[in-house]
């Protein structure tokens, strides 16, 4: 459709961050109980699981928000010529690894919505803490989770970063270069969370 | 004694349909060249590095003091103008290729058409005429015409453009400086009563969403024009916009 291209590029910027963003931080809090013992992990993960009307908070708050923001984000990672070898300028960088770590971060999201959700559902798998455990005795998808979320969480950060500039909220070089600084730490409290869950469970 | 010489690598092209080749040239050194004059010894006498007759390299420049932009080139692999790039301060070679975000019609020589079809697109311009004399204009205050001044600045040289990962043959992006100049006259007293009709024109595809904040304009732009700072102010106009225009408001002029 012609001219929607602004509309489209704002509702991925939104999205990103409401309700993408919040959901991640959430996912990643609730994975976190495992530090505190299997029980613990069991508790909150059932509370989720338990929520009411889940399937339409799951397909309204998580599906098909990721489903708009990974096929139009595919879409940008396609349209952009990378010029990081001519232009070292540190945004660029992040312009670059933002892309890098979409794809990254799609692949993984696939790889785990298949393994854990979608098993869930057909019922081959139970939602529990054995089952985070068993994925993550093999050393290669530990690793693999361990990258996951990490280019989840620096897309995430660096993205909020570019949802300020793209809402116009953060216009002078100043409040971008403060902004840059907040969602590094973002960055860096988001992925404690998610890897210190990771190494619960082996 | 023999005459210092210096060493161009220049990137040519016959005609826009025809394969780029580079040819060497060993010209005469001056002090204080820059690169329009290391060219023009090349059109004085268009012999190649191996003593061969060749047809003179073809370039565009005008104003020789950076304020017409039409001497953009990527010079040692750096989009600048060639009229302020001084031979004394660059290694050696020197490599001198056209930019290549824009179509080359000969040698150095490209086509810019599209920022100014762009600059046309956005409507980078203050409708006055009319059929009588609608006297002075609204007064503008000095601080905004203070960094009003620095947008002004833009040339056109297409360096932006060229530096931009988002402006290239896969999008429609029309690159940072048309945006730029729509801040511009939307800062304009009298420009600002068409403000909505640029912004709208800027929501259409290939405008302002194109841009990925890579922010490489702001660092290349030989100006100095603060791009990103009119791109992110931009933004806060757009959405205001496209929200007024969603529900409504008295003030969407």
């Amino acid at each position: 459709m012609e001219n929607r291209e602004f509309f489209y590029r704002r509702l991925h910027s939104l999205l990103g961050v409401v309700p993408i963003g919040i959901f991640l931080i959430q996912h990643l809090v609730v994975n976190h109980f495992a530090v505190y013992g299997p029980e613990s992990f069991n508790k909150a993960a059932h509370f989720m699981h338990d929520l009411p009307f889940r399937i339409v908070l799951e397909i309204f708050i998580i599906f098909l928000p990721i489903i708009f923001h990974a096929v139009l984000g595919v879409y940008i990672v396609f349209v952009a010529k990378n010029n990081v070898s001519r232009y070292g300028f540190f945004r660029n960088w992040m312009f670059y690894l933002q892309r890098i770590t979409g794809i990254i971060t799609l692949v993984f999201i696939v790889w785990h919505v298949w393994e854990t959700r979608v098993q869930i559902g057909m019922g081959t798998e139970e939602l529990d803490y054995s089952l985070m455990e068993n994925i993550l005795a093999n050393p290669v998808m530990f690793w693999f989770y361990v990258l996951g979320v990490v280019s989840t969480t620096f897309h995430f950060a660096n993205g909020l970063w570019s949802f300020l500039v793209s809402w116009g909220i953060t216009v002078t070089p100043r409040s971008q270069k403060i902004a840059t600084y907040a969602t590094l730490l973002v960055f860096l409290a988001v992925t404690y969370i998610g890897i210190r869950a990771l190494f619960a469970f082996v | 004694m023999a005459e210092e010489k210096l060493t161009l690598i220049v990137t040519r092209q016959d005609s826009p349909d025809s394969a780029p080749y580079e040819e060497t040239f060993k010209v005469n050194y001056r002090k204080n060249m820059n690169i329009i004059s290391a060219l023009m010894e090349t059109q004085k006498n268009p012999v190649n590095a191996n003593g061969e007759s060749v047809a003179p390299v073809q370039w565009e420049s005008n104003c020789l003091e950076e304020v017409c932009g039409a001497c953009s080139m990527v010079i040692n692999g750096e989009p600048r103008q060639a009229c302020s790039t001084l031979v004394d301060k660059l290694e050696q070679p020197i490599r001198i290729a056209p930019m290549s975000t824009f179509p080359v019609v000969r040698d150095l020589v490209v086509d810019r058409s599209r920022m100014f079809d762009s600059l046309k697109k956005v409507k980078a311009w203050i409708p006055i005429d009319g059929t009588h004399d609608l006297g002075p204009g609204p007064r503008m205050p000095e601080k905004k015409r203070q960094w009003a001044y620095e947008l002004s600045k833009c040339m056109t040289c297409g360096v932006c453009l060229e530096a931009c990962p988002n402006v290239n043959s896969k999008s429609d992006f029309i690159g940072p400086a048309p945006l730029s100049q729509v801040r511009l006259f939307n800062s304009h007293p009298t420009g600002e009563m068409n403000k909505s009709e640029r912004l709208e024109a800027l929501m259409e595809d290939g405008g302002l969403a194109g841009c990925g904040n890579s922010q490489n304009c702001v660092q290349v732009c030989p100006k100095g024009i603060p791009l990103t700072t009119s791109i992110a102010a931009l933004n806060r106009d757009t959405n205001i916009q496209s929200f007024k225009n969603f529900f409504g408001s008295d003030n969407a002029h």
